[in-house]
């Protein structure tokens, strides 16, 4: 196994281009929505709206400004598959479809996928949606076929400004960490580290510097395992079956003056 | 706000809908069936091999509508053989994968049950078919399995929706425990609505009503449970499908038990239909108010 692989993408620097977000559709050859017909979502600048089948990277615009409109910010930040370590979609997929690669990313084979959609539920970031060409849940494979050929991913190619970042998991780590060390002196103070940690789902391959609250940019506070739920579903479940079965035997075999 | 309102929502409509309630009706049915047919008396046998009968075309619809709702239904063999190394595949943890497997095993065993009950009503000459069916030896193995298998099928899909990340499926862990309950209770009262044209004895239509007023009680002790397990989540429901859980609540719990209590004349037709109709909304409003969310 080779060492494993990632994004690490800072937010501060990201300009809200785009260019990433093109960059994956042409390498990837994913088809337009709507079938090319523009469709304008109202939100800023933001037409993409959320990560699918058919956009593996989207750039979020989010405008935080005081009611006078005197005082105001721009967030932007280019979300992806974070390449969970312990990933929700791999552990449901019934068909074997989703794999982690040597590089310790996720990747969902499309000749696999029979499009049974469980694992678009059991992602915690709501990245995974049907391809409507294909048929199959599809998502960000980290450009796997680029990478085995000493690529780096597309997006982090076409990245301007080096908000994405691709490397090695140790390697992008060091920069995150000097990027923090660096951001105070420039007035920054309340940059953190999302998902670069193991205690996130085990770490994410693909993880962010932030300066607000995950919940701003779409990202959930404390994302969790699917499975955490299965024993105690389980056991209640046996519980219900067991008081099914005795309440039928009593009902059953007690039948008053009419039991022969 | 809850980790799970910042995810998307798997597409589960009105074909898992149809599934979640034929399979439980399929599985809970072959159930009493088989309890039915180990406990009962001989003058149940006409609602066992009703239950049997019930059980099988319901799973093979419950097949067919998983394979058309798949993105790639030419596919739907991959939730048991590995396409790659055709290797069979099983993910213990995967309530997807653990249900594919009781789904088919659960079809093959109502399928050998309905095949006996052909049997033994004569409606197929091979005498030897009567062995796969009760007092056999080799037909008590089957429908043992089989209703260990239809509980399985009955009760999964609620564990399936709580092993997900999506707003309320993810956010209780009493969704299997709620269908299965009511997976019980709609079963019975397939029974007695088939059962009551069917020719089964009084008593046992009797014996099935005691049961499902018992299991309708039981469901309402669980609703409760479920909307208080899930804390200020349970707010989402205040609206149109709040509306709707609570008109299931009084239509197809509280009025069936008050129909049979007063004893009224259609009382095996009107209380088992609204029962049925209950259980359809149940899940409905479980599907249908998380896919609406995000």
């Amino acid at each position: 196994m080779s060492e494993p692989m990632g994004f690490f993408t800072d937010t501060t620097v990201c300009i809200g281009c785009k260019a990433c977000e093109v960059a994956c559709k042409e390498w990837n050859q994913l088809p337009a929505a709507n079938g090319g017909v523009r469709l304008l979502s109202g939100d800023s600048y933001d037409n993409t709206r959320h990560l699918d089948g058919i956009h593996w990277r989207h750039v979020k615009f989010i405008e935080q400004f005081s009611a006078d409109r005197r005082q105001g910010r721009w967030l932007m930040m280019s979300d992806v598959c974070k390449h969970c370590v312990r990933a929700g979609c791999l552990e449901v997929c019934p068909t074997g479809a989703i794999v982690r690669t040597e590089f310790d990313t996720v990747v969902i084979q499309s000749d696999a996928c029979n499009g049974c959609r469980d694992c678009i539920g059991a992602c915690p970031f709501g990245v995974i949606d049907i391809n409507p060409v294909s048929g199959t849940a599809q998502k960000c494979t980290l450009c796997y076929d680029r990478m085995k050929v000493g690529l780096e991913p597309a997006c982090a190619k076409a990245c301007p400004t080096k908000s994405i970042n691709f490397g090695t998991i140790a390697d992008l780590k060091k920069m995150a960490q000097a990027r923090l060390g660096q951001l105070p002196q420039t007035g920054e103070s309340r940059a953190y580290l999302y998902g670069a940690d193991e205690g996130m789902l085990g770490g994410l391959n693909s993880f962010y510097l932030l300066v607000d609250k995950p919940e701003v940019y779409g990202l959930p506070p404390d994302p969790r395992l699917p499975s955490r739920n299965l024993k105690s579903s389980a056991v209640w479940s046996m519980l219900g079956a067991v008081v099914i079965t005795l309440t039928s035997l009593i009902s059953f075999r007690n039948r008053g003056r009419r039991d022969v | 706000m809850s980790s799970t309102f910042f995810t998307a929502s798997p597409h589960w409509r009105w074909l898992i809908l149809a599934y979640f309630f034929l399979g439980g009706l399929a599985g809970g049915s072959y159930f009493l069936a088989t309890l039915l047919d180990l406990f009962g008396k001989g003058r149940d046998r006409r609602l066992v091999h009703l239950g049997y009968l019930i059980a099988f075309p319901l799973v093979c619809v419950c097949g067919l509508v998983l394979t058309v709702d798949l993105g790639r239904p030419e596919r739907f063999w991959h939730m048991l053989v590995q396409s790659e190394t055709f290797r069979p595949i099983l993910k213990t943890y995967s309530p997807m994968s653990t249900g594919a497997w009781a789904l088919l095993l659960f079809g093959g065993c109502a399928f050998l049950s309905f095949v006996a009950v052909l049997a033994e009503r004569g409606w197929l000459g091979w005498p030897l078919l009567r062995q796969l069916g009760s007092p056999a030896f080799v037909g008590r193995l089957v429908t043992v399995i089989g209703a260990l298998l239809g509980v399985y099928v009955a009760g999964y899909t609620g564990v399936l929706l709580a092993v997900t990340n999506r707003p309320i499926w993810a956010d209780t862990t009493l969704l299997g425990l709620t269908f299965l309950i009511s997976a019980a209770s709609t079963s019975a009262a397939l029974l007695i609505l088939v059962g009551s044209w069917g020719g089964a004895s009084d008593d046992s239509i009797d014996a099935l009503e005691r049961f499902d007023a018992s299991v309708l009680v039981l469901e309402a002790v669980v609703i409760a449970a479920l909307i208080a397990s899930l804390g200020r989540i349970a707010t989402v429901w205040l609206n149109g499908w709040g509306l709707l859980l609570a008109g299931m609540v009084l239509g197809g719990i509280a009025l069936p038990l008050y129909v049979r209590f007063r004893g009224w004349g259609p009382r095996r037709a009107i209380g088992p239909a609204l029962v049925l109709l209950g259980g359809l909304i149940l899940r409905a409003v479980i599907i249908f108010s998380s896919d609406r969310l995000t």
